[in-house]
């Protein structure tokens, strides 16, 4: 069949979906809405309908991005767009389905928006929403939208047409509408795709090989996970049109073992794009021939190194090669020309093709064209996965997308780009957010990670805890990284310890500038940016752990100890039942006391303690104050 | 392993790598394979892996060890996965993990005595949304708290 006749087949199953003559129930079911519990919920809603007597389809989709409002779940009745509703517990189904597909009533206080023009009642269109209209969707287009094990729905949406267009074009063509897009890698260096796909293309070497990066192993990162659960087919599009421009006949997508239904629903499209004629062996009915194999990377953070994520499928230990080598578009898997992008990058490049170079550059800044997807986390009201053109503002992003600090606490810094990236204090809050404006800050774009820390945070407990993870993760090939995050690792704990000295501040400062010089990978030579940026912007913090023994935010265990304040407790013994060591004592009715000596500070006394008392506060350990013993 | 379990383990391995013409280039996907199912990577399957291979045993322990996947003890029937996420940690994940260790007694890629829990921790698990998160088997359970942990293990312990 030939795509023409595949593409009228999909217009017409999207377009009896929409105008279905049986109620159509949309759930949000990527890995974080089944973690919300969404599959409780749809089963519930099975239940219920039956019980109703309705017949209705029900689809799982992606995932939409606002995470704090899962469980979604959007109802399509007959004749309208479907109406998406936050929160759907399982108790709050029933309800739902009996008001609105019985009696019509359409739980405006429940609804967060129409999927589609108009509204429906006071509902407004969803993308009208305050916190959606300002985001500007190219990559998660398809993402909470369609089924994303559903061929049809992404070609109705133009899926593959991309590929249509270009499978008749000459390859450098392809190429240079790619450079003139002005698409950098968004994997986090922002090298341009053009000029690597031209490098790949350009260098000598049978067959070729496309890899698609998906091992996101940033902690504080899933911007990867939801575009391949929820339209793993757009990344397989730009991938076989990159196959096309450099020549490559098979392909890799090494994504993380951790990611299960990304890996199923990519293993589905790969079967169902070969059983179509869109991936394989003559694509499109031409004499042009790829193919795509997953490969399930085991847990390694180093590997996101290019050279080292090609030892990887080799089957090796994952040891990134030292300078001067080839580069990985020249020699890469089995030495031959390997063309390396993230998942972001492929999939923005179907829409690049259909829309045009032109297109995509006018969106964002000069430098860094198109969007830029965030995973905003942390101490955030409205977390949740966000896409914003490149430039704009830190404070639009954190306040006015993200809704800001919960609880009425104060913003104290933004960490972008994971591990090897840095902390950004509240000054810069009016920062674009582009390549070049975060270099100068001296973080990094990274992939996409963007954790918000508040007046809670501890930026000395946040330095050691990303040197924590890279001094684990650094594969110990060379010594700079291998021994320097080692010892930056030491010097952090003493300081939250309060067993610092003043000249470690100093110490941190010179490694993390050797560590950066002559480490020879990516992941060495960011490593210590975390330390850096938190020294640059909070030494205060570094010299009053060290100088008062004191942790402002209170995270530091050995700084702090647990104390129950004598006029506020009401005497209720939770603190007691539920401390796991029995060390906290009293009478019922009568305040209780913790035996500092013997406490380890766990956290349940304090987390138990009901909202409306707050009786266990934390104390200083070294100051003057009620139970300061020392 | 007994003896029986060794022979049966060994002529899985073989079968694995001469049915999917697996060669040294496969050696992480054998290593995932296998893992999916005995649980763990034990000294006879590194043995047999080894003889099957053609590749040395050290070889294949260095490649095993490099990745955080593969585990070297038997797992627990019920396998708890702690986030150590840059999310989960500033809301107080640590805590969380603490709490796990103390009320096992057991560290990271160890199974509790009675074999009912397995101990992990990932990097991230990607549902920020919901930190701190724990994952017990294939549930997830969001904004954890040190008090709830002894409920969400009890709920494990009373159904065996």
């Amino acid at each position: 069949m030939d795509f023409d006749n595949i593409r009228q087949k999909a217009l017409a199953v999207w377009d009896n979906l929409k105008h279905s003559t049986i109620p159509v129930i949309y759930f949000g079911a990527a890995s974080c809405g089944r973690a919300a519990g969404i599959m409780e919920v749809k089963e519930t809603a099975r239940q219920v309908l039956t019980k109703l007597n309705i017949e209705a389809e029900l689809i799982d989709v992606g995932c939409l991005g606002p995470c704090y409002y899962e469980p979604l779940v959007y109802i399509q009745k007959p004749g309208a767009q479907p109406i998406c509703y936050s929160n759907v517990s399982s108790k709050k189904i029933e309800g739902l389905l009996r008001s609105y597909l019985e009696g019509g009533d359409a739980n405006e206080a429940l609804a967060i928006g129409v999927l589609g023009d108009k509204g429906i009642g006071n509902i407004p269109p969803l993308f009208e929403h305050p916190d959606m209209k300002r985001q500007k969707r190219i990559v998660m287009k398809n993402c909470g939208i369609i089924d994303p094990t559903n061929l049809d729905h992404y070609i109705a949406r133009d899926g593959y047409s991309a590929l249509k267009t270009i499978i008749t074009m000459e390859p450098g063509e392809v190429i240079d509408e790619v450079s003139r897009s002005g698409l950098r890698g968004r994997g986090g260096a922002g090298f341009p795709a053009g000029r690597k796909w031209d490098s790949c293309r350009n260098s000598p070497g049978e067959p070729k090989y496309v890899v698609c990066n998906a091992d996101e192993g940033d902690p504080g990162a899933f911007m990867d996970r939801s575009i391949l659960e929820g339209d793993p087919h757009a990344v397989i599009e730009g991938m076989i049109i990159a196959a096309y421009s450099v020549g490559a006949t098979k392909g890799y997508i090494y994504v993380r073992a951790e990611y299960p239904l990304a890996v199923e629903h990519l293993n589905h499209a790969i079967a169902i794009t070969r059983a179509r004629g869109i991936l394989g062996n003559n694509i499109l009915g031409t004499d042009f021939c790829f193919d795509l194999e997953i490969f399930q990377g085991a847990g390694a953070f180093v590997c996101g190194e290019s050279t080292a994520l090609v030892l990887s499928i080799e089957g090796k230990r994952g040891m990134p090669k030292p300078l001067p080598r080839p580069r990985t578009t020249q020699k890469g898997i089995l030495d031959k020309p390997t063309l390396l992008n993230n998942v972001k990058t492929f999939a923005y490049v179907p829409q690049i093709i259909n829309n045009g170079a032109q297109w995509f550059a006018n969106i964002g800044t000069k430098k860094s064209a198109g969007t830029a997807v965030f995973a905003l986390t942390g101490k955030i009201a409205k977390g949740g996965l966000i896409e914003v053109p490149m430039g704009t503002h830190l404070r639009e992003i954190i306040f006015d997308i993200g809704g800001g600090i919960p609880d009425d606490k104060k913003f104290k810094a933004v960490q972008t780009g994971g591990p090897s990236g840095g902390c950004i204090p509240a000054q810069f809050l009016d920062t674009p957010v582009d390549y070049e404006e975060l270099a100068k800050l001296d973080s990094i774009m990274g992939s996409g990670g963007m954790v918000i820390l508040d007046e809670d945070s501890c930026m000395v407990d946040i330095a050691k805890f990303f040197t924590n993870f890279t001094q684990a993760e650094s594969c110990g090939k060379c010594t700079p990284c291998r021994e320097g995050t080692q010892v930056m690792l030491e010097k952090l704990t003493d300081i939250t310890k309060g067993t610092g000295k003043l000249e470690d501040i100093g110490i941190l400062e010179d490694l993390g500038e050797v560590i950066i010089d002559s480490s020879i990978c990516g992941l060495g030579q960011s490593a210590p940016n975390p330390v850096l940026t938190t020294i640059k912007y909070f030494r205060d913090e570094y010299e009053a752990h060290i100088k008062e023994k004191r942790c402002a935010a209170k995270v530091c265990k050995e700084l702090f100890h647990y104390v129950i304040d004598k006029e506020t407790c009401i005497g209720c013994g939770l603190c007691a039942k539920n401390c796991p060591i029995d060390v906290i004592s009293g009478e019922k009715k009568q305040p209780y006391k913790i035996d500092n000596d013997k406490c380890i500070k766990c956290g349940i006394c304090y987390s138990v303690c009901p909202k409306k008392v707050l009786a266990v506060t934390k104390v200083d350990s070294y100051v003057s104050g009620e139970g300061g013993d020392e | 392993m007994e003896k029986e379990s060794t022979i049966e383990v060994d002529s899985f391995i073989k079968e694995l790598i001469s049915s999917e013409s697996m060669d040294q280039t496969k050696t992480i996907e054998i290593l995932q394979l296998v893992q999916q199912k005995y649980g763990y990577i034990s000294r006879e399957i590194v043995t047999s892996i080894s003889r099957h291979l053609r590749k040395p045993e050290i070889e294949i322990m260095g490649i095993a060890t490099f990745y955080e996947q593969f585990r070297f003890n038997k797992p627990g029937d019920h396998t708890i996965k702690v986030c150590e996420g840059t999310a989960c940690h500033v809301k107080g994940g640590a805590a969380i993990g603490q709490v796990l260790e103390r009320e096992l007694g057991i560290g990271p890629g160890e199974t509790t005595d009675d074999g009912i829990f397995g101990l992990d921790r990932v990097a991230c698990l990607g549902c920020c949304a919901l930190a701190p998160v724990i994952v017990v088997d294939e549930n997830a359970y969001g904004y954890c708290t040190p008090a709830n942990i002894r409920d969400i293990l009890n709920s494990y312990r009373e159904e065996d």
